[in-house]
C-alpha cells in the first residue's frame, strides 16, 4: 500500500461510519419559501389594505408640486403622495392625482379644500417656512359636508383659518379695500381675536366685501349692535370737539386691520349669526356714531347762514348726540326770491332709549310714520332745532335740538318727506339779529340834526361867555384900587400893634425888677418850706415833743 | 471524456476535512471517521432546498424593491428611498460611478444571481448536458459575488448608527433592508446548498454509458 500510493486500493479506504438513520425531514426547508410568502404576502395584503382611495386636485399651476414627492398633510400628519401631475385637458391648469392613505377616506367630503403649501411672507407674519427647503406640500382642509368626492379644485393660497377651527365667519361690506388685506388682525378692544380671511370686489364694483373669522370664545362679542371699523393707519379728525387722533396698535399701523365693538351704550344684543353682513365704517368715530339701526331723517330748514356747518356735524339734543347733518342745501322761493338753507339730518331715535336710565319710558315704535307722529307732539310741546357754535375757534357749528316752549307754533307737515322740523335763530344768530337791530336804530337816529342844534347850543354859548368876560373885566377896574386903600391902611394898623406888643415884651424880660422881686420871693417862700418839713420829721419821731417841748441830748 | 469520479468508484468524500471513504451501506447515515461530519455521494436534497430557498428569495426580492430601503428624516420633512429610487438620485445627481456600483451590486447581482441559480437548478434538474464548464464558472462566479450584494444594506445600517441627530437629522432602516438582506442571504444559503457536482452527473452518465 504504502510502495503504490497512486493506485490507492478501496480496501485501504476508511470505512465510513454508519449511525442510525435520522427522522430527517427534507420538507423543513420549504418552510423558508413559506414564510417568504406569508411575509410576503403579508407585505402586499398591508399594501392593498392601506390603499386609500385615489384623488384629483386642478391646480393653476404645477409650481413647487411634484410628482411621487409631494405629499399630502393634514395637520402636518402625511396622508397621501402626489402621483402624477399631467396638465389638464383644457390645458388652462394641472392635474394632480394624489393617492391618499385609508383612513383618508372620510376627510373627502364636497366641501373639502386642498391648498398648495408654500413659503408665505406676509407683513403679519410668515408662515410656510419649513417648505422653503423641503418643496412644497398639499395641506387639506376638511370639510364638513357629508357629500363624499373624489375630484377637487385646489386653493391657490392656503387659506387663513382652517374648517376645525372654532369660531364664527362673518361678513363686512366697505366701500374699499383700505390698507387690509388677507390675513390682517382683527381686534376686539385691541385684542387680536380674529384675522380677515378673504378679500373679494363686489360683482356690481360698488364695493368691497371682507370675510372674517373670529375665533371662539370671542366670537361671542359679535352680537348684532356690533360696530366694525377699519382700523388701519391714523385717524386724526377735526370737529367741532377739537382735534383727535385715534389708533388701534403699531402693528395695524402697518399692516392694517379691523376693529369692532359694541357701542357702550347701546342696547344688549343678542349674538349675530355666522356670515351676518354687517357694513365696515371707516373709522371708529364714524362707526360708533352710528351706532343705530333706526334711522330716520328730517329736514331743517334755517334762514340765515349755515357757515361752519359741515356734513356730520353733529345732532345734538342736551349734549346727547342723537343724528347728523347729511346734506346741506339752498332753496329759492321762486315767487319771494327768498332763499333758505335746508338741512337734511339723520337722527337716531334709539340712542336716546339707549341712554335710558331709570322711570318712565316712551315704548320704542318700530314703525316710521309712528315716530313721525311723536315728532310731531314733540313739536307741538316746543321742540325746535336751532344752530349753535360748537367751536369758536374753528366756528364750526352744530345743530342742537331743544325745547322752547315760548315759540311760536309750528305744526310739521306729515305728508312731506322727510318732515320739516322748525327751527329758531341760533344763539349766535339772536345776538348777531340784535345787534342788527341795535345798529339799525341807531342809523334812524337824526344825527345830523342834533349836531346843528348841538353847533347852535355851542354859538349862544360862545356868547354868554363873552358877556361874562366883559362883566369880569368891568370889576376888576372898579373895585381894586379901592380895595388896596383899604389893604394899605390895614397895614398901619398892623404895625401899630407890633410896637404895642414889643413894649409888652420888655416888660416881661428877666432884667426887670419885677421878675426880681418874684424870684426873691419865692426864694423867701422855699426857705420856709424847709423849716416847715424839719418841723414835721421831728414832730413824727417826737410827738411828745409838742407836749414836752424839745428834748435833750440822749443820756 | 472518462475520468473516473470518485462517486462512480463508490466512494465519498468528507465535506468538512476531505477525508475519502467506503460507504457502508445504503441503507444508513454515514458520518466521516476523521471529524464526525456527515458523509454523502451528493449534498442531501441539494435541489430541493436550492428551489425552497430560491423560490423564498424570488418572493422577497418584490418587497425588496418597492419597499423603501431608507427613511432619512430631517428638519424639513422626511424622505424614504428605495433602491431604485437611491440609484436614480445618484445617477440624476451626477455621481454616476456611485449609482453604477450601486445598481450592479444592489439590483444587477441579487437579480442575475436569482435567474443563474434557477437556470442551474432547471438545466439540472433536465439532466442538461450543455456547456458544463461555463456553468460550473458561473456558479463559482454566483457564490463570489453573492456577498457583495450586501453592499446596499452595510451602507444603510452604518448610516443608521451614525446618522442619528434627533430632531436635526436621523435616518433609518426600511422595510425593504430587511427583505433585501433576506434576498441576499436566502441566494447565499441557495447556492451554499447547490450541489454543483451535479452539473456534471449527467455529463459523466453520458459520456461513461
Amino acid at each position: 500500500m504504502a510502495d503504490r500510493p497512486h493506485e490507492p486500493d478501496a480496501q485501504d479506504l476508511p470505512e465510513a461510519v454508519a449511525v442510525s438513520r435520522r427522522r430527517f425531514t427534507p420538507q423543513l426547508i420549504w418552510l423558508i419559501p413559506i414564510v417568504a410568502v406569508l411575509v410576503g404576502g403579508w407585505l402586499a395584503a398591508k399594501a392593498i389594505l392601506e390603499r386609500g382611495p385615489t384623488i384629483t386636485i386642478t391646480f393653476k399651476t404645477a409650481e413647487g408640486l411634484e410628482a411621487g414627492k409631494t405629499k399630502i398633510k393634514y395637520k402636518d400628519v402625511e396622508i397621501g403622495l402626489v402621483k402624477t401631475i399631467t396638465l389638464s385637458p383644457n390645458r388652462k391648469g394641472i392635474v394632480a392625482t394624489a393617492e391618499l392613505s385609508k383612513q383618508s377616506e372620510e376627510f373627502l367630503r364636497e366641501d373639502t379644500r386642498f391648498f398648495v403649501v408654500r413659503p408665505r411672507i406676509t407683513a403679519g407674519g410668515v408662515s410656510g417656512l419649513g417648505t422653503l427647503l423641503s418643496g412644497g406640500y398639499i395641506g387639506i382642509d376638511i370639510g364638513k359636508s357629508r357629500e363624499p368626492r373624489r375630484d377637487f379644485v385646489g386653493l391657490e393660497v392656503a387659506p387663513i383659518v382652517t374648517g376645525e377651527e372654532p369660531g364664527r365667519q362673518f361678513m363686512l361690506r366697505a366701500d374699499d379695500l383700505g390698507s387690509t388685506d388677507v390675513g390682517s388682525p382683527v381686534y376686539f378692544r385691541r385684542v387680536t381675536v380674529g384675522q380677515v380671511v378673504a378679500t373679494a370686489l363686489d360683482k356690481d364694483g360698488k364695493g368691497v366685501t371682507f370675510t372674517i373669522f373670529i375665533q371662539a370664545p370671542y366670537d361671542q362679542y359679535v352680537t348684532k349692535e356690533t360696530r366694525f371699523w377699519n382700523a388701519s393707519g391714523i385717524d386724526v379728525s377735526l370737529d367741532s370737539s377739537g382735534i383727535q387722533v385715534r389708533t388701534e396698535s403699531v402693528m395695524s399701523i402697518l399692516v392694517g386691520g379691523i376693529a369692532f365693538q359694541v357701542e357702550s351704550d347701546s342696547l344688549p344684543a343678542p349674538p349675530a349669526d355666522a356670515n351676518t353682513i354687517f357694513t365696515l365704517f371707516s373709522d371708529r368715530t364714524e362707526a360708533l356714531k352710528r351706532a343705530d339701526i333706526i334711522v330716520d331723517k328730517y329736514l331743517l330748514v334755517f334762514d340765515g347762514s349755515v357757515r361752519g356747518l359741515s356734513v356730520g356735524a353733529p345732532l345734538d339734543f342736551r349734549g346727547v348726540t342723537i343724528g347728523e347733518v347729511v346734506r346741506i342745501g339752498v332753496s329759492i322761493d321762486p315767487k319771494t326770491l327768498v332763499f333758505r338753507m335746508p338741512v337734511e339730518v339723520k337722527l337716531f331715535p334709539r340712542r336716546l332709549a339707549a341712554r335710558h336710565f331709570t322711570g318712565g319710558t316712551l315704548a320704542p315704535l318700530e314703525s316710521e310714520d309712528a315716530r313721525w307722529r311723536r315728532m310731531k307732539q314733540l313739536v307741538d310741546h316746543g321742540l325746535r332745532a336751532q344752530l349753535r357754535s360748537g367751536n369758536l375757534l374753528t366756528g364750526q357749528l352744530y345743530v342742537a335740538l331743544d325745547f322752547f316752549p315760548g315759540s311760536p307754533k309750528v305744526t310739521i307737515d306729515l305728508a312731506k318727506k322727510p318732515p320739516e322740523i322748525p327751527t329758531i335763530p341760533g344763539t349766535f344768530e339772536e345776538l348777531q339779529e340784535t345787534l342788527t337791530g341795535i345798529v339799525k336804530k341807531l342809523d334812524k337816529l337824526q344825527i345830523e340834526e342834533i349836531g346843528g342844534d348841538a353847533r347852535k347850543v355851542l354859538a349862544s354859548l360862545d356868547e354868554t361867555l363873552k358877556g361874562v368876560d366883559v362883566l369880569l373885566k368891568s370889576v376888576d377896574a372898579g373895585l381894586v384900587p379901592d380895595l388896596r386903600r383899604t389893604l394899605d391902611t390895614a397895614a398901619q394898623t398892623l404895625k401899630s400893634a407890633e410896637g404895642t406888643l414889643k413894649s409888652a415884651e420888655g416888660t416881661l424880660s428877666s432884667v426887670s425888677p419885677l421878675q426880681a422881686d418874684l424870684q426873691q420871693t419865692l426864694r423867701e417862700l422855699n426857705r420856709t418850706l424847709t423849716a416847715v418839713r424839719t418841723l414835721a420829721d421831728m414832730l413824727q419821731q417826737h410827738p411828745e415833743s409838742l407836749i414836752r417841748g424839745k428834748p435833750g441830748p440822749a443820756p | 471524456m472518462t475520468t473516473m469520479t470518485a462517486a462512480q468508484a463508490g466512494f465519498m468524500s468528507c465535506h468538512a476535512c476531505g477525508l475519502l471513504h467506503r460507504p457502508v451501506g445504503p441503507a444508513h447515515d454515514l458520518v466521516c471517521t476523521r471529524c464526525g461530519a456527515a458523509l454523502h455521494t451528493r449534498k442531501p436534497d441539494s435541489l430541493k432546498r436550492t428551489w425552497a430557498l430560491l423560490i423564498a428569495a424570488f418572493i422577497l426580492i418584490v418587497p425588496a424593491n418597492l419597499l423603501p430601503v431608507m427613511i432619512s428624516g430631517s428638519l424639513f420633512g422626511s424622505e424614504t428611498d428605495t433602491i431604485i429610487s437611491g440609484v436614480v438620485y445618484l445617477w440624476v445627481d451626477g455621481s454616476w460611478p456611485l449609482a453604477a456600483i450601486l445598481f450592479i451590486a444592489s439590483i444587477a447581482v441579487p437579480f442575475s444571481k436569482l435567474i443563474a441559480l434557477t437556470y442551474l437548478l432547471l438545466s439540472v434538474q433536465r439532466r442538461s448536458t450543455l456547456a458544463p464548464k461555463q456553468r460550473t464558472r458561473l456558479y463559482r462566479v454566483l457564490e463570489f459575488v453573492g456577498r457583495w450584494s450586501m453592499i446596499d444594506i452595510y451602507v444603510a445600517a452604518l448610516l443608521t448608527a451614525l446618522v442619528q441627530f434627533g430632531g436635526l437629522m436621523s435616518i433609518q432602516a426600511g422595510p425593504g433592508a430587511i427583505a433585501f438582506g433576506a434576498v441576499v442571504v436566502l441566494t447565499m444559503f441557495a447556492a451554499e446548498s447547490f450541489d454543483p457536482r451535479l452539473i456534471w452527473d449527467p455529463v459523466e452518465a453520458t459520456s461513461g454509458r
